[in-house]
């Protein structure tokens, strides 16, 4: 790599992403993340750092970065998230793969 | 009753649901594909190598023509400790002649396969989510419904068979109650880049020259200790680099995965390779990770389930099958399908020649061959103290620092006393690795 590495951000900046201005394809029910502390698991394995913990406990979720893996979906607590496919042709486009 | 707007419709083209839409629009049946991304292929992200004589079974000699990147000449697995790597390499012409495995990039590979089901007389879709499947009252479930088409947005599309490839989140395998949601040790998260490189950098680096290529698995420290492992694939002129990190471990271990990503990039030994390379894509993807365990329903009353969506992925340590299996299990289910539809019993009883076939193909006798193999890649030695203990061997075997030289038994049984490693855990690990792998 060419200096330091690349920042999580950085990375995702070469990606392109077909942004859905009116739809977010990821909800989170804050009074579950709450209840059940879920939100520093959350935080941990999205590889593209989609979400960030508020002071309250709560997430607040960046959707527009997000790679569709299903990984938060996979370990959420039940309740903790609405997640599903953003709508066709939406989201990240990969070139290469 | 609606009559059906196609025979099959294949939700997602990905391989598992080109190579299906392919092989039944060959046999005259009028075939829909749908596909959420802008195009084939956008959507997915492998580590790349696709062990291609299955492909080449259903499209003979189509190396000549599918967008590889290059063919796989040399494999190399690696232990990693933080700061060295005990590797065993392996280079042969009887991996390259008649070809083995080449590497692909999906965004550039799932393209030519849809066309090939295009060109079959398949019916594509891009762009379109698939929401949900039709049901209607009928069918031997406990829940007496079968599937009768598939709803996107407003649309809905009837087919008297619906073939569902949309992967390992499988939205619809889960909705038509096939498949439950599987336990988080049965999933890894696949976290990648594409790296740029010079072609003539690349052959230098690898050790490879023409369109030869190498493929690395490392264990260990590659993944700070976390069930699962890292990979670097050779592309034409751009570097594969990824690593698998089981979910269970990955929570269990607190670790952030785009952290541990960084310290894989960040690994002196991956230094060597990604030196001047420029990242060109950043990606994840889930893989499904139970194997035999894994499979369960495959067909039901007007549908079936291939691929990731079933759960059709091989997990060894030192390869990650996934495509290869798609592809089998879509060639069982367009047999399977075929002799439904030209019977007209679309039930699960008649679709049911997918499942035999899928089982009694190499699709089932591997994930047999490999059904222990989960469970043994759970056992936490694996990542961190057997690197250890092979770099401890090692290095005495070759330091002469001037003490008096031991055997190599002598050398191994010393090693094995200063490391955590148990001779009973040996002994199990030894036994339970070679009845599983
Ligand atoms: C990091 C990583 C490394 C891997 N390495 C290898 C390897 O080296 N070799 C190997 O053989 N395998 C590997 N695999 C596994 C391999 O990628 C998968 O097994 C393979 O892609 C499965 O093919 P598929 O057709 O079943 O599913 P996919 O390729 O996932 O295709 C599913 C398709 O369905 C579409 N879709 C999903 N839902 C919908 C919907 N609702 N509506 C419309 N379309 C939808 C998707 O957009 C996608 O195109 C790896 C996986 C990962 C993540
Ligand atoms: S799907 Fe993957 S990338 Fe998207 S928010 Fe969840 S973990 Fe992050």
């Amino acid at each position: 790599m060419t200096g330091a590495k690349p920042s999580t951000a950085e990375r995702l900046a070469r990606n392109r992403f077909e942004l859905d201005e009116d739809e977010s394809h990821i909800e989170v029910h804050q009074d579950v993340v709450r209840a059940t502390g879920c939100g520093p698991v959350l935080v941990a394995v999205c590889p593209a750092r989609v979400y960030a913990e508020r002071e309250d406990g709560g997430l607040d979720v960046e959707y527009a970065a997000c790679l569709e893996c299903g990984t938060c979906r996979a370990v959420a607590p039940p309740g903790a998230l609405t997640w599903h496919y953003p709508r066709g042709g939406f989201g990240v486009s990969f070139r290469e793969g | 009753m609606t009559e059906p707007d196609f025979d099959v419709v294949v939700v997602g083209a990905g391989p598992a649901g080109s190579v299906t839409a392919a092989l039944l629009a060959r046999q005259g049946h009028s075939v829909a594909v749908i596909e959420r991304g802008e195009s084939p292929g956008s959507k997915n992200l492998s580590g790349g190598v696709l062990y291609s004589r299955v492909l080449e079974d259903v499209f003979p000699g189509c190396l000549d023509e599918a967008p590889y990147e290059r063919r796989v000449t040399r494999n190399e697995v690696v232990f990693l400790t933080p700061e060295s790597a005990v590797g065993l390499d392996v280079a042969s012409d009887r991996l390259a002649d008649p070809v083995n495995a080449v590497t692909v990039l999906r965004a550039r590979f799932d393209p030519w396969l849809a066309a090939q089901a295009e060109e079959a007389g398949a019916y594509l879709m891009p762009g379109v989510r698939v929401d949900r499947v039709l049901t209607a009252p009928g069918g031997s479930g406990a829940a007496g419904r079968r599937v009768v088409g598939v709803q996107a947005g407003e649309d809905e599309l009837r087919a008297r068979v619906v073939v569902a490839a949309d992967g390992v989140n499988s939205f619809l395998a889960r909705e038509a109650g096939l498949r439950p949601q599987p336990p988080t040790h049965h999933l890894a998260v696949g976290v990648k880049a594409v790296l740029t490189l010079p072609e003539h950098v690349i052959e230098d680096r690898f050790g490879v020259s023409g369109d030869e290529g190498a493929a690395i698995a490392y264990v260990g420290d590659c993944t700070r200790g976390v069930g699962g492992g890292g990979i670097v694939y050779t592309n034409r002129s751009s570097l594969s680099v990824a690593v698998v990190l089981r979910l269970d471990d990955l929570v269990a271990k607190g670790l952030a995965a785009a952290d541990v990503f960084e310290h894989f990039l960040a690994h002196p030994r991956l230094a060597r390779y990604v030196r001047g390379a420029q990242v060109v894509e950043y990606g994840s993807h889930l893989v499904a990770e139970g194997g035999w365990d894994m499979l369960g329903e495959v067909v039901s009353d007007g549908m079936v389930v291939v691929g990731d969506a079933a759960g059709l992925t091989i997990n060894s340590g030192l390869t990650v099958r996934g495509m290869d299996l798609a592809i089998g299990s879509a060639v069982a289910a367009a047999a399977g399908v075929s002799a439904a539809l030209e019977a007209d019993d679309v039930s699960a009883a008649g679709l049911s020649g997918y499942r035999e076939r899928l089982l009694a193909g190499t699709v089932g006798r591997d994930l047999r061959t490999y059904a222990k193999a989960p469970a043994f890649l759970e056992r936490p030695r694996v990542y961190g103290d057997y690197g250890r203990l092979l770099e401890e061997i090692m290095v005495d075997v070759f330091r002469l620092d001037g003490t008096p030289r031991k055997h190599l038994a002598r050398v191994a049984v010393d090693a094995l006393r200063r490391s955590p490693v148990r001779l009973r855990d040996l002994a199990s690990d030894a036994l339970a690795g070679v009845r599983a792998l």
